[in-house]
This record gives structure tokens, sequence and C-alpha cells, in this order.
């Protein structure tokens, strides 16, 4: 039986669809950009200490630029695996359970020390989080940032997690076409925005992205 | 035993218990599964082996039907 098109891709019918070829146009795209908004603060600092070494404190601002906007752009990618939104406390056990039996034992045992779930799939390796994914591509020397959760912002912190799971189990491509692309970047840009609990989530991904 | 759950804020509430041979049963979790539908709900049977699968109708062997709310981009 072929499997069906994720059902929310009706909501997004005018994006192309986010496959494999695409996401490697977008690492492209990505890594000219990164380029292109990096290089030229460089150069003007180079070029200032070279013309004028007085002007040094205007280039460190120009190299501080160079610094901190590849940085902000990588923390927004950190971000969509974050806790966000309410805890639910008094429902959450409920809910792992449910999560629980929707992964292996590995990822079971992952998700209760990280908070994040790893699934494998067809374009790489997923990291899910409450609010957002990142997709290590093979080889996981890319990873892919998206934002995307449930609508419903009462569920507790692991249902928000396997709404997005069954959703990817669903419909791989679908799924990364909902949801909206806010980085892509190497991992370990990611993974020192990421909250040191979450870490090994990311590491552990990245172990199954390489064939390890 | 066939079950139809759907998550919501309590964490997950079941809808709807069945088994192969009891109709009524059967007959209930379906008027609960359009109900869940109706309101926007997506069916989902998970296959295990990171697969799952989208349902319009309930199959009457089904281990685990999970209703889920519509994901968007954030």
């Amino acid at each position: 039986m072929a499997a069906e098109a994720l059902a929310e891709l009706g909501a997004v019918s005018w994006r192309a669809p986010t496959d494999e070829r695409f996401l490697r146009r977008y690492a492209r795209i990505w890594l000219c950009w990164t380029v292109a908004y990096t290089v030229p603060f460089l150069a003007a600092a180079i070029g200032l200490m070279l013309l004028e070494p007085l002007s040094f404190p205007v280039a460190l601002a120009s190299l501080a630029h160079a610094w901190i906007i590849p940085e902000l752009y990588a923390f927004r990618g950190a971000s969509v695996l974050r806790p966000k939104g309410p805890r639910n406390e008094g429902s959450e056990p409920v809910a792992q359970g449910l999560l629980g039996d929707l992964l292996g034992h590995e990822p079971r045992e992952l998700q209760r020390r990280t908070g994040l779930a790893i699934q494998r799939s067809g374009m790489g390796v997923w990291v899910v989080g409450e609010a957002g994914a990142v997709l290590l591509a093979p080889g996981g020397r890319r990873a892919h940032c998206f934002c995307v959760r449930v609508t419903d912002r009462e569920l507790p912190p692991s249902d928000r997690i396997a709404h997005l799971l069954l959703a990817l189990r669903t419909d791989e491509q679908g799924f990364a076409t909902v949801a909206n692309h806010a980085f892509c970047g190497a991992p370990w840009r990611v993974r020192r925005r990421l909250p040191v609990a979450m870490r090994p989530a990311l590491d552990a991904a990245r172990a199954v992205a390489r064939g390890g | 035993m066939s079950k139809l759950i759907r998550m919501d804020a309590s964490g997950h509430t079941t809808l709807a218990e069945w088994t192969q041979e009891d109709q009524a049963g059967f007959d209930a979790a379906v008027r609960e599964f359009r109900t869940a539908l109706d309101e926007g709900c997506i069916a989902v049977l998970d296959q295990g082996e990171g697969q799952a699968e989208q349902v319009r109708e309930l199959p009457r062997d089904a281990g685990l039907v999970i209703m889920r709310r519509p994901i968007a981009g954030g």
C-alpha cells in the first residue's frame, strides 16, 4: 500500500516538497549565505588594520559581528529543540508512558534522560523535541533544524513529542514540508547552543547518521 | 483487545475498546472515531519500526489507534 500524504500538507499546498534534493540545495544556500555575511566583516577588520592600526576598535567590532551573527543563527537552530510551553506536570507521566510505548528500548531511555526522541528515517536521523526537530543528514555532517509543533498547547510535553513523532512516521517528506526550516549548519554549531542535558541525544543521532 | 485513544491535556484518554467478536463495542468505537475526526483529529495507526499510517476508517483488527491533533510549522 502506498503511504498516504500527511493530512496537514493541504495547509501548505504552495510549498515545494522538502525532499533530500531540496535539503541539499538548501544546505548549499545556507553555506553561501553564511559566507556572505561573515567574510565581509572579516575582510573589513583585516583591511582596517592594514590601513590604519589605530582603527583597531572598529576592526574589533567588525570581527565581533562576524562571530555573533552566525552564533545567533545557530542559537535559532538549537532553539527548535528547547522545552517550550506549559509543563503540565500532572498529566506528563501518562503522556510519557504512551511516548515510551512508541519508542524502542534505547530511544526510550535516551528520551527520558534528554527529553528528546530519536527517529531513524529515510532522509537521515531525526531528533524530535516538543516544538521542533533536527534532521541529521546521512554522514552526520549537516543538521537541518525545523520549527514544527502541535496546535494544541495544553498537551503535556511528551504528547507534543508523540504528535510530531507520529506525523514524521506517517510521511517524512510531508513532515519536513509542513515544518518551517529554521537553520542549516554543522551539528557542532547546534550542539554548543543546546542545554547540556539534551546534548547526548544529538550525539547519539549523529553517531547513527555516521553509521556508528 | 483493540483500543482507540485520543492524546489530550490529561496525557491520553481511552475513547473505546473492543474485541474482534464484540460488535457493539466496535460500533461504539466507530462512533467515537468519527466524532474525533469531526473535531479535527487525525487518526494514526502506529506500525512500529518507525512507520505509522493515517486511517480514515477504524480498522477492526487494529491494536492501537491514536487520535492526534494537527501539527503546523512554528
